[in-house]
């Protein structure tokens, strides 16, 4: 009796323990499995690319954010593209000549193109986006791409005709970003945030605001026909929970950054395919702050950094040691560098020269979370330099903070990780020369560089560029005007029937218009 | 039962002090955040702007006028029923909110649904015999529920079964109970396990420590000296008399859910509306993240009112006093 009644007390607890276990038994098993509810692989072809965050501005001349920017290439188009190996190809405009003396960009445009709202695509849509783009009260982010540009006209409806101040060899690499794409003349930045009317591949479906933005193939597309119906950007917020995703065939594409993360995506059916990336990993110094107006204390600070282990130390390894230029075709040597390996007894050299044997202090900023690396890499540079009497005294901010005190230049040194562009007068010229927008965060020019950037621009000839570039990043490492560390890759993941895509270094996803999923 | 006008009343107006403490409280700390909805957007970008783009920005957005002018506008506006414009999603902070509320209540509620089924009967398996095995198995359970973070759990549930067995309803579409009632009861599982998880180690606790007090009163022997059979002794005189520590540990969890779930909501990718304000503070959208809290503030408040009024329910000295 006493036994039965234990049992009975017992059983209430019981009872509802297993409630609680069948309750979430059967939600188990009321569905079909991720798999098989999986809304992607469907004849026809409709891909489920995994992004981490909603895009933030749909309004291509003014979005910067990675994922607006991957939306709005397949929406939107451009005069000139990069092919898969960044070389400057025909976008919007079939073909383009300059004048004699380089001062005249005369572009043939596609005939038939159309925008997604059914308008024809003309002359007058090409000047009206470069006038409002050159205009300042548009604040556009591309501005200053086509600051030679003096006027645009449009003498026939397939015809645009650019003035420019001088030469300028990177303009066609410059129309090629997303930040000049074209719009139609009757459009708003207000209208063109929640209704996109580009000439890309595909067209806006439909938005979910923090869930999704699905995009259609544009039957009116002047290009090869997409084979994908439609594409969903569905926003994930954890690189691990996307790669979760695709381990259930819920997402069949992503692109992520993490080479922790990447590595988990290994060893199933997913393709994980590394791509070395423009974008790079920087110690920038501030040479216009007294502690680093010293060309040696900056050069001190170079032959005390071993690169190779602060990657190794950071990222696992994942990337490799570069120089100011990461475009494949003006690509920086890195051993050419002043202390290419690490030299203690070099840099205590150069401390003595700049009279500061005992040491020197450096207020470094770190942004915690805008990449995965920044703390280590920062942490990792001050014990190396710390070995050279080189105090970094880091400030790790949120990222929000971080981006106020760089903004200002309001820092002696800032672990960095800048993004790259094709062209390296597009990529460092806003940086580095003494007009550029961004020389305020640089922290340094000479008129030696400003000659440098002026004549890369005018000249036209791939072999005398490179040459010229070559003698740029020669100058800006034997200055030390920041300590480029390293590049890393992009990893992108894959379903198996995913063909067709092919990544790029610049981190586009333009490639989205070839990929098919059968 | 007779509704007390009075304490209701008294109780509403403390409310509206409140969560007007709240509005303050978050329009100033979001102020004393560095950066602005410029920065937020553009990045690093933002230092090429000219002194006139930037003004120009900032008079678009708002943030040109003084603080205090910008604070009684948004009170304004809300008193009015418009809760603000959120630029990067292109609609309202209410269609935003009436959107992402009912996921985080939905997750909640069954969050609790699951913590009283697991927490309840474990406290009652602990407490009927103190110090014994089970009582242990309870204890460790307890410390475990303490002690695993959310993210930890979360993370690892998602690996594990999506890695092992490719379950992952989370990685579908989001689906709302009236889309999809199934879909979405599959999507509430894994983030209401996490959370149940971690609120029915409190709850499990609690009542033990209620129902091993309210058993050595003196009206419990005497009830069971009256003969009051067992199971009617466990469940209405001994459980009854501990629900009150129970129901408040409840309530306070369900409040703390309705704006702690962000962690479980990011990793579960749950459009809820813990998820809401942290992509409006990551994009400085004041309007987003000022209203939001004031919603959830206001939830907060009303949950705590019905804990109040449910104490009246359940304890009758409550009634008396």
């Amino acid at each position: 009796m006493a036994r039965r009644t234990r049992l009975s007390r017992d059983s209430v607890p019981l009872i509802s323990l297993g409630l609680a276990f069948a309750m979430a038994a059967s939600a188990c098993s009321s569905g079909t499995g991720g798999a098989a509810s999986s809304n992607a692989s469907k004849a026809g072809g409709s891909l489920v690319v995994g992004i981490t965050s909603d895009p933030d501005n749909l309004f291509p001349w003014k979005a910067t954010q990675f994922q607006a920017v991957n939306v709005l290439q397949t929406l939107y188009g451009t005069l000139t593209e990069f092919d898969k190996d960044l070389n400057v190809v025909p976008g919007l405009a079939e073909s383009w000549t300059y004048s004699a003396d380089n001062l005249t960009l005369t572009m043939k445009l596609r005939a038939g193109v159309k925008f997604a709202d059914g308008s024809a695509c003309d002359s007058q849509d090409v000047k009206f986006s470069l006038d409002k783009i050159k205009d300042k009260a548009t604040a556009a982010v591309a501005a200053a791409s086509v600051a030679s540009v003096t006027s645009v006209e449009a003498p026939d409806a397939n015809t645009v005709v650019l003035k420019l101040t001088a030469p300028d060899a990177a303009l066609l690499g410059n129309l090629a970003s997303i930040n000049m794409a074209i719009l139609p003349t009757d459009s708003t930045e207000a209208a063109l945030k929640t209704t996109p009317a580009g000439t890309g591949p595909f067209i806006l479906k439909d938005r979910k605001p923090s869930q999704s933005i699905t995009v259609a193939r544009n039957p009116a597309y002047w290009g090869d026909k997409t084979p994908l119906e439609t594409v969903e950007f569905r926003i994930i917020p954890d690189e691990t929970s996307i790669v979760s995703a695709m381990q259930s065939n819920n997402v069949q594409l992503a692109v992520l950054n993490d080479p922790l993360v990447a590595k988990t995506a290994q060893g199933g059916s997913l393709t994980v395919t590394k791509t070395p990336q423009l974008s790079y990993h920087v110690l920038q110094l501030n040479a216009r702050r007294p502690a680093l107006t010293d060309v040696n204390v900056r050069l001190a600070m170079q032959c005390a950094v071993d690169r190779q282990q602060v990657l190794d130390t950071a990222a696992l390894g994942e990337g490799e040691v570069i120089g100011p230029i990461t475009s494949p075709a003006y690509r920086s040597d890195p051993s050419a560098r002043p202390c290419a390996s690490r030299d203690l007894a070099k840099a205590a050299e150069y401390l003595a020269k700049a009279g500061k044997s005992d040491g020197v202090s450096v207020k470094t900023i770190v942004s915690q979370g805008e990449y995965a690396t920044s703390v280590a890499e920062a942490q990792n540079l001050k014990a190396q330099l710390a070995e050279a009497k080189i105090t970094l005294d880091l400030d790790v901010l949120a990222s929000n903070a971080y981006v106020d005190r760089w903004v200002a230049g309001d820092f002696d040194a800032a672990v960095a990780l800048n993004g790259g562009r094709p062209d390296p007068d597009g990529m460092y010229g806003r940086y580095f020369t003494s007009t550029g927008n961004l020389n305020k965060v640089a922290g340094y020019s000479s008129p030696d560089l400003d000659a440098l950037f002026a004549q890369g621009r005018e000249s036209t000839d791939p072999t005398a560029r490179k040459a010229t570039y070559a003698k740029v990043s020669q100058h800006l490492e034997a200055n030390a005007a920041w300590i480029w560390m390293f590049s890393g890759f992009t990893y992108t993941v894959a379903a198996p029937k995913v063909t067709g895509y092919l990544p790029m270094a610049n981190g586009s996803v333009q490639y989205l218009r070839s990929t098919s999923l059968p | 039962m007779t509704i007390p006008w009075r304490t209701v009343v008294r109780r509403l107006l403390s409310m509206m002090g409140t969560l007007l403490g709240v509005a303050i409280f978050v329009f100033i700390m979001l102020r004393a955040i560095p950066g602005n909805q410029i920065t937020a957007g553009l990045g690093t970008e933002a230092a090429a702007l000219t002194p006139e783009q930037r003004a120009d920005l900032e008079a678009y957005y708002g943030i040109d006028k003084p603080l205090i002018v910008q604070f009684f506008s948004w009170l304004g506006n809300i008193a009015t029923g418009n809760l603000g414009f959120s630029s990067r999603s292109q609609v309202s902070v209410a269609s935003l909110t009436v959107d992402a509320l009912p996921v985080t209540i939905e997750l909640a509620v069954l969050s609790i649904i699951l913590a009283l089924l697991i927490g309840i009967p474990l406290g009652m398996l602990s407490a009927s015999k103190p110090d014994s095995a089970r009582d242990a198995v309870g204890q460790i359970f307890g410390l475990a529920g303490l002690s695993i973070p959310s993210f930890l759990l979360a993370s690892a549930l998602l690996t594990v079964l999506s890695a092992k067995f490719g379950f992952n309803p989370n990685g579908e579409a989001y689906a709302s109970l009236a889309e999809d009632p199934v879909r979405n009861l599959r999507q509430m599982l894994l983030p209401s396990l996490t959370l149940g998880f971690g609120i029915a180690a409190p709850i499990m606790r609690t009542t033990r420590t209620a129902l091993l007090e309210v058993r050595s009163q003196d009206f419990v022997r005497t009830a069971r000296a009256k003969g009051v059979g067992n199971r009617r002794l466990q469940v209405r005189h001994i459980l009854g008399n501990a629900l009150v520590p129970i129901v408040t540990i409840t309530g306070l969890q369900f409040g703390y859910l309705l704006g702690g779930a962000v962690v479980v909501e990011q990793i579960f990718s749950l459009p809820g509306i813990g998820r809401q304000v942290l992509i409006g503070i990551q994009g400085k959208e004041y309007a987003v993240v000022q209203s939001t809290v004031l919603v959830i503030a206001l939830l907060f408040v009303v949950v705590n009112l019905l804990t109040d009024l449910l104490y009246r329910v359940i304890d009758p000295r409550v009634r008396a006093s």
